[in-house]
């Protein structure tokens, strides 16, 4: 059984003649959470959104589920609909209640009938104890209530595979425990997960396998022993150095 | 090396009293301040009026009270046509102007900014319709639209009364102007939020209709209520078709009397359809930069 969910092979990607990915290759497999580590701007992000053709690429190829995403009869649409994403900035939609957040993706995109999406919708806010704040606007939550509501709204889509782009990064530091014991309790349920941090610690906890990013190029990859003690590349070292 | 200010070491206690002419008008004060100059201002636009050469010839032609009276309800035995039954005309056109430009501006806008590569000539088409209508004085529209087409002799389109050619030229014009407001208001929604939607398999007319208009709505109602308030002032265009409105009623009325009192009549009619929408739109503003204000803490 081949059980490998995501595979970037040789990706580029340029933006305008700034390479942004020079040839990143990394695969993903079914249960299995990935974290991304590099410093701003080594294209963590950009990798993420060539994962769900939010970004087209230049070079090299995508593939889900063993079928390349070049594949011009590929409805970006439907790819995005198995892959979960969520934002630095939550980017809830601020006219919706949090229980409308969480169905517009089941509801207008899977077509799901409201009644059953609701009830799933609602258990799922259940787990991150906010069922009694669902008729409240996002703008009515704290920074990190409002991201675990954004993580909800991508699993209200039952994705195969959930894209973290820097969850953490814009939340005040007594708001990021929550946020990631969440993500904790999903890496240990088998959620399949990228993850671009910068939380060395929660990435060495969760992480099956460490990826290092820099100026676009794949340093290094392994399990977070091997790159957190015994990295092989002076570029890996300096980071975790800095970082620390 | 020490920075380039020296310590300060004079102990000295800064001024941060006011000089006294700015400390007068506070509190009660400032209300009986206000008064008085708005008194004194408007005593002295008023007292032209009176004190110019012709400020009693102006007084006659201008606010005869008879006058006003008879042109507002008309006289038809001297052929002199109400102000009052004019204004209707106005009421109605600018009401179905505004529906239709609604709808006309928001396809404008949407077109304008679909993605499709088949729409690509609707999207040239509905490009050149924003320039060519935004350039185009409305009363040269009027014109083509009120003489050109019954000079067409196409059917129904060719048999409508003048003021059914003025709503045409109105919403021709409006919904250019209306479309790019909307275009405004749909770009000024964040980026992250289309990302959030598309990243959830919503197609490109989803997020648009779900998460992109919604959003964009707010932003358009107080620029959209001002094109409104400019729609309903330049219905008074129309009456150089013929259509009887209240600014025609109100020029019929001045040269059968040779009195410009109803011109007056008529004004002061648009001022009452126009203030409440104005008063509204800033109030609109007013709400939402409160609104802007309290999100942004």
């Amino acid at each position: 059984m081949n059980d490998v969910v995501l595979e970037l092979n040789a990706v580029v990607k340029r933006f305008d003649d700034h390479e942004v990915l020079r040839g990143v290759s990394l695969q993903l497999r079914r249960h299995e959470v990935v974290c991304l580590i590099g410093a701003s701007g080594s294209g963590k992000s950009t990798l993420l959104r060539c994962a769900n053709m939010l970004e087209t690429i230049d070079g090299g190829s995508v593939s889900l589920f063993g079928q390349s995403l070049l594949d011009p009869r590929v409805d970006p649409d439907l790819v995005r609909r198995h892959i979960g994403m969520v934002f630095q900035s939550f980017n809830l939609f601020p006219h919706l209640s949090v229980l409308d957040n969480v169905l517009l993706g089941p509801v207008r995109a899977l077509k799901r009938k409201k009644s059953d999406a609701r009830d799933e919708a609602l258990a799922l806010l259940d787990r991150i104890g906010l069922r009694d704040r669902a008729d409240d606007f996002p703008d009515h939550l704290s920074g990190g209530q409002q991201q675990r509501v954004a993580i909800v709204r991508s699993l209200a889509m039952r994705p195969d595979l959930l894209l973290l782009d820097e969850v953490t990064s814009a939340l005040d530091p007594t708001l990021v425990g929550e946020v990631l014991d969440l993500l904790s309790d999903l890496a240990n349920q088998g959620t399949t997960m990228l993850i671009a941090t910068h939380e060395m610690n929660f990435a060495r906890d969760v992480a099956h396998q460490i990826a290092y990013l820099d100026q676009g190029v794949l340093v290094e990859q392994g399990t977070p022993d091997q790159i957190f003690n015994a990295a092989q590349h002076a570029s890996t070292r300096n980071f975790l150095e800095r970082v620390r | 090396m020490t920075l380039g200010f020296d310590a300060d070491t004079s102990n000295e206690i800064p001024n941060l009293f006011a000089p006294r002419r700015s400390r007068i008008f506070v509190g009660r004060r400032g209300v009986v301040a206000s008064t008085i100059s708005c008194v004194l201002i408007l005593g002295i636009v008023v007292s032209v009026l009176f004190v110019a050469p012709g400020g009693a010839s102006f007084r006659h032609v201008f606010f005869d009270p008879h006058e006003m009276w008879v042109a507002w309800v008309g006289d038809p035995r001297r052929g002199i046509l109400a102000i009052k039954d004019g204004l209707v005309t106005n009421i109605w056109m600018f009401l179905v102007s505004e529906v239709l430009v609604l709808f006309l501006g928001l396809a404008l806008a949407w077109t304008r900014m679909s993605q499709s590569p088949v729409l690509l000539p609707f999207r040239i088409l509905a490009t050149g319709y924003t320039d060519i209508f935004r350039g185009i004085p409305l009363l040269l529209v009027v014109f083509m639209v009120g003489y050109g087409l019954p000079a067409l002799q196409f059917g129904f389109l060719s048999s409508q009364s003048f003021a059914i050619y003025g709503v045409i030229s109105l919403t021709l014009t409006y919904s250019a102007y209306v479309s790019e407001v909307f275009r405004a208001g749909i770009l000024s929604v964040p980026n992250g939020q289309l990302l959030a939607a598309r990243s959830l398999g919503l197609t490109h007319a989803s997020t648009m209709r779900r998460v992109t208009l919604p959003q964009a709505i707010r932003t358009v109602i107080p620029p959209l209520l001002n094109d409104f308030i400019s729609l309903q002032k330049d219905t008074a265009l129309v009456s150089v078709l013929g259509a009887v409105e209240a600014t025609r009623a109100a020029q019929i009325a001045v040269s059968v009397d040779f009195n410009e009192s109803g011109l007056t009549v008529a004004a002061l009619f648009f001022l009452v359809l126009t203030i409440p929408m104005t008063r509204f739109t800033d109030h609109l503003l007013e709400k939402d930069r409160a609104r802007r204000l309290v999100s942004s803490l």
